[in-house]
């Protein structure tokens, strides 16, 4: 039984110690928003925060995680959020997804949630990131619909409605 | 924008056939009502699957004019769309197209994936085959789509007109809402959709005329953005039925090779695995979820008989392909006499170009759901080729297609790897279904490949190689042109061979060569099409993967010996071709092509290059601008494309598909190579497949020639004019022109 914070909630789940932590997210936890693509750390797909630092969910046995806060996609998404409304993490999210959605990054979508986790990331980081900030940071998310080019744009709006919004 | 998205799951059809319109008013309503209540599981995007049953706000009628629109009594307009979405924008471009015609409010449509069914939901450009592919999702929808709104618009109007006692050319529409203004009278289509579905369907309709269009043209948001950036849209991956069984398989390590015997017992006692099969792909692995599934594999003992395995590999099959272009294949195409002015030629330039095996490697590794319950066969999957699969899939569990039911989700990225003629991960999905029946366990199951599954399974982009040898005269004309390709069919022993191999030449193989556009005179191209064991597929832009490269790349070497500038000796070649003219015109103009460019830093070199083709009826021309290191290192800046593709529906859409596309043939040309070695696959995950990521991805800029034709697609034509475009970029800086894909090896 390895128990653990999943988007604010306590679960405890019968796995294997042993299992990476996207199974027990998708198979046990029931929230499929966080992807397998690759199972070896190479894709992004699977990204959650740990501790509010973006991890691979594939590369991390869930028995790693024990006692700790993990937070998925459906996690940093409103009106679900788990996040408390003042966090930095909560209002990156808020301008991430928001950013994502006027700008129409998305095609296929299966690697957003990671993509977003890790914009998440960056943002809550570094809210005026640099096209090089931005590439250092995302480089591990692979979009094979090669939507780099507005997940770059939108996260220079998302920085520019969070520094708005602050001013 | 607060579209919903439902996907269809119900084990009915939700929509009665078009002759049923005028049955009793509620029997649509009701069978989508009865449907979706007796199947456990209602997939819904964006909203909560409780609401998603039934939104029963308001009694009445719903109005189900065809088998793509339904607009109900809470005004909601549902618009089933017969092409998968799989990235591309059928989900916004197809209900853009009704909601134009009906005038409906965007926010009011619903949209919904079309169940199989080759009677109602055909691609008009395959005869009676449902499938997405080749780019024709919004070029053969583009009339039939338009037509279903304007007739549930004309039932409104004349439902309108009946309960106002006024006439119905006096009725406006306008953003879901008829009115009368004489009157002052209003009505929304929920108010009228019970009485409008007693109407008479009418049998023609008037669209309207392209000035008062209010949706097509502009941007309209896609209507999968919400699900897709909160994680609530459903793939395949993502689908939980009750039961549910998760499957992986062990397949054999070489292409040829077969299962020789197995032992279960190990792969049995790992907690969670219920059942292993030996199926004619190899052996399944059933467990009650992926993790446990895989690490029974790891255990399960399988001995492989390898004594009819692929012995050969990547190089012996291009060594064998260039000993072939050495000698005539069948001709494509033969225009005035190339030998002959080759043989009277001031200057003859050659060169031979050879493309690797390309995966598709599509974000979302290849699954699907089954469910087999001896008298139906259920699939849940996001494919392309829906009612080939039906087919095939009735055959290997012995059911005629109508008792095969596709339900249609969201794909994870395809690239034309869910097309595949022979269903074949598809196939696997089912005869793991069968295997659980016979032995008494009726369950869905779903088929999980690992990303090592994935990428060496095959159906790759054929190797090929490509032989041009050109004369020019002495005014630097080219006068002679022969064209020579090596490289497997995609389409023989296909269900498409009627249609696409002429007099033995696989169309797919010589597109973009037998019609390359140039004005030359003495134009020759012929086709090697030897057989191996390695299976292939198309793969985004099929023929043009590799026919763009070798043109447009052979096209600015002979430019080179002539001291012609690349974009003024296309244009001098392009007479009576205004489309590729226009495309080319834009990017030259847009790139500003002739001026100067900004130098880089010490030591570093910049260039532009160009290229333009012809894919899917699109033209698209590319201007890539590099940037060369002294190490010979070089990245790709920036890109300006210009696509000339009829009416843009989304200019949006249209520019996302470029920039999309020109990411996916940039990453091909850069990095991609899968490599066969003694039958075996080399690459199996991302680690040395590689592929582009966000630091690699030039700044682009898309234009649309404006055009009132009919649209044409843009899922395809823009990736493969990159590879190109850089090429030559490259080339003139050093002169030199790449002729191996990819650009890029990997370190062995």
């Amino acid at each position: 039984m390895i128990q653990f914070t999943l988007n604010g909630k306590r679960v405890r789940l019968d796995v294997p110690a042993d299992m990476p932590l996207l199974w027990a997210i998708r198979d046990h936890a029931n929230l499929t928003g966080t992807k397998f693509g690759c199972g070896i750390g190479q894709c992004g797909a699977c990204t959650v925060h740990l501790d509010g630092a973006p991890v691979r969910s594939c590369q991390l046995p869930v028995s790693a995680v024990a006692g700790k806060a993990i937070t998925t996609i459906e996690g940093v998404s409103a009106p679900s959020s788990a996040l408390p409304t003042k966090d930095r993490r909560a209002r990156a999210a808020k301008a991430v997804q928001s950013a994502w959605t006027r700008l129409d990054v998305v095609q296929c979508g299966y690697c957003q949630s990671g993509q977003i986790m890790s914009a998440v990331a960056l943002l809550a980081d570094n809210p005026s990131p640099s096209d090089a900030d931005i590439d250092t940071a995302m480089a591990g998310n692979v979009c094979r619909c090669a939507t780099y080019h507005r997940i770059r744009a939108a996260i220079h709006e998302a920085a520019r409605d969070l520094s708005s919004a602050k001013a | 924008m607060d579209a919903k998205i439902t996907l269809a799951v119900d084990d009915a059809s939700p929509i009665p056939a078009a002759d049923d319109a005028n049955a009793p008013a509620s029997a649509g309503r009701r069978t989508f009502i009865k449907a979706g209540g007796g199947l456990a599981l209602a997939v819904w995007m964006g909203l909560p699957p409780a609401l998603a049953a039934d939104k029963k706000t308001a009694a009445g009628a719903t109005l189900t004019p065809n088998a793509f629109v339904r607009i109900a009594p809470d005004n909601t307009v549902t618009v089933v769309v017969k092409h998968l979405e799989m990235g591309q924008g059928t989900f916004t471009g197809l209900p853009t197209l009704v909601a134009e015609e009906l005038d409906a409010a965007w926010s009011q449509i619903k949209v919904e994936g079309a169940p199989a069914d080759a009677k109602r939901y055909n691609n008009l450009f395959w005869g009676p085959t449902q499938g997405t592919g080749g780019s024709t999702a919004m070029a053969n929808s583009f009339e039939q789509m338009r037509k279903a709104g304007a007739t549930a618009r004309a039932m409104l109007v004349s439902a309108a007109a009946k309960r106002w006692n006024v006439p119905a050319g006096e009725i406006t529409v306008k953003d879901g809402v008829l009115r009368h203004a004489a009157s002052g009278r209003q009505a929304s289509f929920g108010e009228l959709a019970d009485a409008a579905a007693k109407e008479a369907v009418p049998e023609t309709v008037v669209l309207k005329d392209p000035k008062d269009f209010v949706l097509i043209g502009k941007r309209v948001g896609r209507t999968d953005s919400a699900a897709k950036v909160n994680g609530s849209a459903i793939y395949t991956q993502d689908l939980k039925l009750p039961g549910m069984l998760t499957a992986v398989v062990a397949h054999p390590p070489r292409f040829g090779a077969r299962m020789a015997r197995y032992d279960a017992a190990p792969a049995l006692a790992v907690k969670g695995v219920v059942a292993v099969l030996p199926i004619p792909s190899g052996v399944a692995v059933v467990a009650k979820d992926f993790w446990s599934a895989r690490q029974g594999r790891e255990k399960l003992q399988v001995q492989w008989d390898e004594t009819g395995a692929f012995a050969g590999g990547s190089d012996s099959i291009i060594a064998d392909y260039r000993q072939l272009a050495q000698k005539p294949g069948l001709v494509a195409r033969n225009d005035g006499n190339s030998a002959q002015a080759l043989g009277n030629a001031d200057k003859v330039v050659e060169a031979t170009y050879t493309f690797p095996y390309l995966a598709h490697a599509a974000m979302e590794p290849m699954n699907a759901v089954a469910h087999f319950t001896g008298d139906a066969l259920e699939i849940w999957n996001g494919e392309q080729f829906q009612t080939v699969d039906q087919i095939t899939l009735g055959k290997a569990v012995g059911l005629p297609p109508e008792k095969v039911t596709l339900h249609m989700l969201f794909a994870g990225g395809s690239f034309g790897r869910r097309a595949n003629p022979h269903s074949d991960y598809l196939l696997e999905a089912t005869h793991i279904a069968k295997g659980l029946a016979d032995q008494g366990k009726r369950l869905p199951v779903k088929l999980v490949w690992t990303r090592e599954d994935d990428t060496s399974a095959g159906w790759y982009r054929p190797i090929y190689v490509h032989k041009l040898v050109a004369g020019l005269d002495k005014a630097g004309q080219i006068v002679a042109w022969q064209h020579r390709i090596v490289g497997q069919s995609i389409i023989a022993g296909t269900a498409f061979e009627g249609a696409l191999v002429k007099n033995g030449i696989d169309g797919t193989s010589v597109e973009g060569a037998a019609n390359l556009p140039y004005r030359i005179p003495n134009l020759t191209v012929d086709l090697h099409s030897p057989t191996q064991p390695v299976p292939v597929q198309w793969w985004r832009s099929v023929g043009a993967t590799h026919t763009a490269y070798s043109t447009e790349t052979f096209l600015d070497r002979l430019f080179k010996e002539a001291g012609t500038d690349p974009v003024a000796g296309r244009r001098a070649l392009l007479t009576g071709h205004p489309r590729h003219l226009a495309a080319l015109e834009l990017a030259a103009k847009q790139a500003g092509w002739g001026t100067p460019l900004a130098p880089g830093k010490a030591g570093e070199q910049r260039a532009r290059g160009v290229a333009v083709h012809e894919s899917f009826n699109t033209m698209v021309a590319q201007v890539a601008e590099v940037t060369r290191r002294g190490d010979g290192s070089f990245t790709v800046d920036k890109v300006t494309c210009a696509v000339e593709c009829g009416l843009a529906i989304n200019p949006d859409v249209v520019r996302a598909q470029m920039e999309g596309g020109i990411g996916y043939g940039l990453s091909g040309a850069l990095f991609g190579a899968i490599h066969v070695d003694k039958g075996a696959v080399r690459e199996r995950n991302f680690d040395a497949y590689r592929v582009l990521r966000i630091d690699e991805m030039p700044h682009i800029d898309v234009h649309i020639v404006p055009s009132a034709g009919a649209p044409t697609g843009v899922g395809e034509p823009g990736t493969p004019v990159i590879a190109p475009a850089v090429a030559n970029a490259l080339a003139s800086l050093t002169g030199e022109w790449t002729t191996e894909q990819p650009f890029i090896k990997a370190k062995a």
